[in-house]
């Protein structure tokens, strides 16, 4: 007995030892459908989590180190498998992630619940993940698609459009977008002619747009991705003059989209989460600085997630999610001292004399309901062939 | 008027893209057909051989770009097919070489062949995607319309366009070449003969003085032909991806087998039918019924049969309602 005590009492030791920097999970979709989008998201997170560590003040002095983790982002297993991964083998008790909707229901049910860890998603956008079961333990600093569609809506209402079709991805972020789009759409008065889905990665799309264009519209909502179906169906819909004119939620605004239409699809407008703040002008200095893009689709709503958290811990003086989850929206929110991104430091040290803060950060931050981002959208049109912004809102 | 834009609308949604999709599948189920027919085992390999023959022409073709070649109105790629079908029919008679001939003087059954053609199939599509990669390529250049949806409106005044790609042209000219070609060549030339009789009846022809391994390097060469023209023209017509190649071998094989495998008549039918059945069934009635149906009659839903995401379905459900009426398929092929 007194052997079993002096045991595990070394291995509290060891363990306590092996504590010494605080690990955060970046866990993205590095490979699958939307991995051009991946890097620059994993760059914002390391960027914060590297600023708060050369601080020196963080937790009584301690460093913060990113671990990266693969959540694919149509393979649930895989995520699962690498979220497993990052809290067993390598101990994190925070996850910056994980990217795609599917993959991120998948990870906070298999992972993060049952063993107690905090994750905040930069881009998880489902409409689903808001009324989710997860015991406190899931946020996101980027909206739900539900504000995105409300959003749309009110763009296409402002441009006299009652008549629209509706294509989608055939997956839990294409569903629950077409899904919410459809109410918020017919709550103000609008027809949906037809909503639907098709698959990515097929060579051929003359069927679906045959549908959609038969069911007819004044344009077409295409809720993909980029890289993958939504351009094949663009490419159909313009070949066979079905329609010309296209509604581009966030998946689709991408350089890569007038790459390969340029003024094809001149008229064609849409939004995506982003602010004019001055924080978000701060984090693109910031990330010039660090070499990527700091412009890129939700890089700010991923420096925002991982100071979040590392912010939490400090105001809670620990590192285990039990004592620092409730303390995510306080940081977040009114009132307090509003700290920006650059600003860490500062926030820390507030923190840590017992002071509140209100994390504006990168995407102007502010936790609503369910602990989701309130969100503020970015309004693109494209105009001889290029994404031009036209307002926020 | 009415009418004319139902026609219009019929034939811009589905005439125009089933009938060239339906081309590309009957040139690969033709490829499919001969080497059930003549070297009586079925080829897994054969929509990875497509992309196989799909990757050196568009190779060639950047080849030919770079050196400011071009085909004027038509696109490169053509000019570039001859060597992708001359390297595929090399890869393809080094695969019989170093694989299939070994099992084949074994007198292997046509099960153990199909086993070993999946491992062809793994060695291609790696080959593929080292070389070109996984990414989708477009190789498509020259004229992009032979009539645009625009002019087509304009010119007319109907309310409906019409558009014709000249890779759609492109690809019914080029199969209806390739099939008159392939039936001339089987049925009035020496060597299309002598495969037409091997595959009759093996032991009559080798008493008849047939050369077997001239034969089978024949097909080989011919396979090689039809499946880098069906992938070449499939992928102007759409785009090139590795992984819609290997997709592309569920509705050539329910062609083949629609149609009766072994028989190259077949093989061609069988292609229309599942391209149009594929097109057909998943089409929404609604406008077409609007135009053509009296006023108070149009109807308010899509008068689709099934969504589009059933479309690989429908030859799933043609296959298996062949195989169970009719096994041998339309035109009388083998049953295996």
């Amino acid at each position: 007995m007194k052997s079993l005590l002096s045991a595990s009492a070394l291995l509290a030791l060891v363990a306590g030892s092996a504590q010494a920097e605080v690990k955060l999970g970046v866990l993205l979709g590095f490979t699958g459908p939307l991995e051009s989008v991946a890097p620059p998201i994993a760059a914002g997170a390391e960027l914060a989590a590297a600023e708060i560590s050369e601080t020196g003040s963080f937790l009584g002095g301690e460093t913060v180190a990113p671990v990266r983790g693969d959540s694919t982002c149509i393979d649930a297993s895989a995520a699962t498998a690498a979220g497993e991964r990052m809290v067993t083998a390598e101990g994190v008790t925070g996850i910056v992630g994980a990217m795609c909707s599917g993959a991120t229901g998948a990870v906070l049910a298999n992972v993060a619940i049952p063993n107690g860890i905090v994750m905040i998603s930069p881009s998880a956008t489902s409409p689903g993940l808001s009324t989710v079961e997860d015991n406190g333990l899931f946020f996101r600093t980027a909206p739900s698609d539900a504000r995105q569609s409300v959003v749309m809506a009110e763009i296409l209402g402002e441009k006299d459009i009652d008549e629209v079709a509706v294509t989608y991805t055939n997956n839990d972020y294409g569903k629950g977008l077409a899904d919410s789009f459809q109410a918020a759409f017919e709550e103000a008065g609008g027809t949906v002619t037809i909503s639907a889905p098709h698959d990515d990665g097929k060579g051929d799309y003359s069927a679906e747009v045959g549908a959609l264009a038969s069911a007819g519209g004044q344009v077409l909502v295409v809720a993909g991705y980029v890289d993958q179906g939504g351009s094949g169906i663009i490419q159909s819909a313009l070949d066979t003059g079905a329609f010309d004119t296209f509604v581009l939620p966030d998946g689709m605004v991408a350089s890569a989209l007038t790459e390969k239409f340029g003024s094809d699809i001149d008229g064609s407008f849409g939004q995506l989460a982003g602010s004019d703040s001055e924080g978000g002008a701060a984090f693109e200095a910031l990330a010039e600085a660090a070499g990527f893009d700091g412009t890129a689709v939700y890089a700010k709503e991923g420096y925002d997630a991982a100071a979040l958290i590392l912010l939490a811990m400090q105001a809670a003086g620990s590192s285990e999610a039990s004592a620092y989850k409730d303390k995510i929206t306080e940081v977040a929110n009114a009132p307090g001292e509003k700290i920006f991104p650059g600003d860490l430091a500062k926030g820390l040290e507030i923190l840590a004399s017992g002071g509140d803060i209100d994390y504006v950060g990168a995407s102007d931050v502010e936790l609503i309901g369910p602990g989701e981002a309130a969100g503020r959208f970015r309004e693109v049109s494209i105009e001889n062939g290029e994404i031009t912004t036209t307002g926020y809102r | 008027m009415d009418l004319l834009n139902a026609l219009v609308a019929l034939t811009n949604f589905v005439i125009v893209p089933a009938t060239a999709y339906g081309a590309q599948l009957a040139l690969g189920a033709l490829g499919v057909t001969l080497t059930v027919a003549v070297l009586r085992f079925t080829n897994v390999a054969h929509g990875d051989t497509m992309a196989f023959g799909t990757m050196v022409t568009i190779l060639a073709t950047w080849g030919l770009q770079s050196l400011g070649i071009s085909a004027g109105p038509l696109p490169t790629a053509l000019i570039a097919l001859p060597v992708g079908i001359a390297v595929t029919a090399w890869l393809l008679l080094a695969t019989d070489r170093m694989v299939y001939r070994f099992y084949r003087r074994n007198r292997a059954s046509s099960a153990i062949l199909l086993i070993v053609s999946i491992g062809v199939m793994f060695v291609m599509n790696g080959i593929v995607r080292l070389v070109i990669g996984v990414d989708e390529q477009r190789f498509d250049d020259g004229a992009r319309f032979l009539v645009s949806a625009r002019d087509f409106k304009e010119m007319t005044g109907l309310d409906e366009g019409l558009a014709i790609r000249s890779s759609q042209a492109i690809t019914l000219v080029t199969a209806l070449t390739v099939m008159v070609a392939l039936f001339w060549f089987l049925n009035r030339t020496r060597s299309g003969k002598s495969m037409r009789a091997f595959a009759d009846n093996r032991d009559l022809a080798l008493l008849s003085g047939i050369d077997p391994d001239r034969v089978v390097r024949i097909t080989w060469v011919l396979v090689a032909a039809l499946a880098t023209i069906a992938g070449t023209l499939y992928g102007l017509d759409k785009s090139f991806k590795p992984f819609t190649y290997f997709q592309l071998l569920l509705p050539i094989f329910a062609a083949a087998i629609v149609g009766g495998l072994g028989s190259p008549v077949g093989a061609i039918v069988g292609g229309f039918i599942i391209a149009f059945s594929e097109v057909g069934l998943t089409y929404a009635w609604k406008k077409v019924l609007g135009y053509t149906l009296p006023a108070g009659l149009a109807p308010d839903g899509l008068v689709q049969l099934l969504g589009t995401e059933y479309k690989n379905a429908v030859s799933f459900l043609i296959l298996v309602l062949v195989l169970l009426i009719k096994p041998t398929g339309l035109f009388r092929g083998t049953s295996t």
